[in-house]
């Protein structure tokens, strides 16, 4: 993984964001959080996720100091 | 003892636990100003992502957060807490990483010192320093703020004789003094390190005590299916709540993170680079955790107090109805200590920055001894809490305005920081033009909204920092491609060839 795979992966997140599929959507997922939340919910899973990845495929070299 | 007195007491022995552990963590200070202001630079990766994260989250995140759940609906998650939780870990991961890089190698303790070297310019530092501590005040307001509004909606009628004007509660003035005299006492014995020890206590109270809030008012709403069911429908959408485009445009809020002053000087604390692991991953879902059991207690408020006074009494208030006078306590604890774990940072902060940027910079470091270099800090932070204890005597604004205007106006000048970092061709004349720029324009249109007044403030239908971060980042390339570029001797310093 390059680290431009990390540029791409947030600008897939970003525009995953704007989740207007859900705008007027008051369904509750298990009767008790309305789909519009859940999918924020999971979202900030995911982007947690990709941090994960990114510091796995993508840590920037920092010189001397990393090794400190 | 009263149901509310006791919820007090509870308060008060929170509030002593947390002297107790600051005067503890005080015995490992060095007694150096590089221990008491970036804590030798070895803090490690759990205690850097607790007091990162504790720093953050603040009466925004639980108070206001609640309280704009409570007006507008889920859409508050969305618009600041998953965006949040997406940005911050890129501003750590793109911007904090190399920050905390360059202070390693050129021992920086504060942003200016870094800014200076970077533009070669002595005015530039002048001119920054009172734009951020001027944005830090908004910051340490909405805190008081806060604490002052979840207490009084705890103790309503604790203590009728005494405090006759608020109904018996405790009023706001006596805890946002109570606040105050805790945190500058434990930070005055041993500064950063204090605040990190501190915040890590504070984060996991406060993330406990949110989910114990959160399971409480459930159970007392018939459990969560219940709770749900009873919230109006128009909680539970966005659609007549806020536009696209104001939600799109509130992606540029987190970018706030990469100008904290604050959260520099924690950066700066970590160990080594390996430090920021646990802070990248951590972060999105330490923020979901926090986040959701308030914004659920908003949406379910729109069921309970149809009617309330003020949105950022609705925590305080569902507290006060569904859990009991003990838990009512530890969940106000908690509470106090999202705000106090961002307190204690901003006050270390800011006498950083007095003594380092001001007074070391006017009159070398050799002029001063570490001991009066850290009383003067001292005595700075003294300075700002006083102004900011006044002006929340004057201000019931409401804590989530506050906090948007505050957080727009760091946001903004995240492209000075990027470029600083990334772009060798910006220069300093830029770098000027687009403080004032970005300055000017943050003040116009803060004054447009009537200083924060007009909730719900947009421009051509979105939030006013998309412009104002525009403004920014359009004065720093214009400037910088008609302007002269930095020395060779810089640019080798900051972009060193591999």
């Amino acid at each position: 993984m390059k680290r431009w795979m990390i540029y791409v992966g947030l600008v897939v997140l970003f525009i995953l964001h704007q989740d207007f599929w859900f705008w007027d959507d008051a369904t509750l997922v298990f009767g008790v959080f309305p789909v519009g939340l859940f999918y924020h919910i999971m979202y900030s899973v995911v982007a947690g996720c990709m941090w994960a990845l990114a510091i796995k495929f993508a840590w920037p070299d920092l010189g001397e100091d990393e090794s400190q | 003892m009263t149901p509310a007195q006791t919820t007090v007491l509870i308060i008060s022995g929170y509030l002593a636990l947390l002297l107790a552990l600051g005067i503890f963590s005080g015995r490992f200070f060095r007694g150096t100003s590089s221990d008491y202001f970036v804590a030798s630079r070895s803090i490690g990766g759990f205690m850097l992502l607790m007091s990162v994260f504790g720093t953050t989250m603040t009466a925004f995140a639980m108070v206001g957060s609640t309280g704009e759940a409570y007006r507008i609906g889920i859409g508050t998650y969305g618009k600041l807490a998953s965006y949040s939780g997406l940005i911050h870990s890129a501003c750590f991961f793109f911007v904090g990483l190399k920050l905390w890089s360059f202070g390693k190698r050129h021992n920086y303790m504060t942003q200016i010192q870094f800014f200076r070297d970077r533009f070669e310019s002595n005015a530039l530092g002048y001119l920054l320093f009172p734009i951020l501590v001027g944005l830090v005040i908004p910051y340490l307001l909405v805190g008081l703020l806060g604490a002052g509004a979840v207490v009084k909606g705890v103790t309503r009628g604790a203590f009728p004789e005494l405090f006759e004007v608020s109904g018996g509660s405790i009023p706001t003035w006596l805890t946002g003094l109570v606040i105050c005299g805790v945190v500058l006492t434990y930070i005055f014995i041993g500064g950063v390190r204090s605040a990190a020890w501190a915040n890590t206590f504070q984060t996991i109270v406060f993330m406990i005590m949110g989910v114990v809030a959160f399971l409480l008012i459930s159970r007392g709403l018939g459990g969560f299916a219940e709770a749900s069911a009873q919230a109006t429908r128009e909680s539970m959408v966005r659609e007549g709540r806020m536009t696209q485009l104001e939600f799109f445009s509130y992606g540029f809020i987190p970018l706030s993170v990469g100008m904290f002053p604050h959260l520099f000087q924690h950066w700066l604390t970590a160990k080594s680079a390996k430090s920021f692991h646990l802070t990248l991953v951590a972060h999105p879902i330490f923020i979901m955790l926090t986040w959701v059991p308030c914004i659920l207690i908003g949406m379910w408020a729109t069921g309970v107090f149809p009617n309330a006074p003020s949105s950022n009494a609705v925590l305080g208030m569902m507290v006060g109805k569904f859990a009991g006078p003990i838990m009512g306590g530890l969940v106000t604890a908690g509470v106090l200590a999202a705000i106090m774990s961002s307190l204690d940072s901003q006050f270390v902060c800011l006498g950083t920055m007095f003594t380092q940027d001001v007074v070391v910079h006017k009159f070398g470091k050799d002029r001063f001894t570490d001991r009066q270099i850290m009383w003067m800090a001292r005595g700075f932070v003294i300075l700002i809490v006083l102004v900011t204890y006044g002006l929340s005597l004057l201000e019931p604004r409401a804590v989530f305005s506050l906090g948007v205007w505050c957080f727009s106006g760091f946001a903004s000048l995240f492209p000075l920081v990027l470029a600083a970092v990334y772009w060798k061709r910006v220069t300093k004349t830029a770098a000027i033009a687009a403080v004032l720029v970005t300055a000017s324009v943050w003040f116009g249109l803060f004054a447009a909204s009537d200083f924060g007044k007009e909730r719900g403030f947009l421009v051509l239908g979105a939030q006013p920092v998309a412009f104002i971060f525009l403004a920014c980042l359009l004065t720093i390339v214009v400037v910088s491609l008609f302007t002269r570029a930095p020395s060779e001797v810089t640019l080798s310093k900051f972009f060193p060839k591999k």
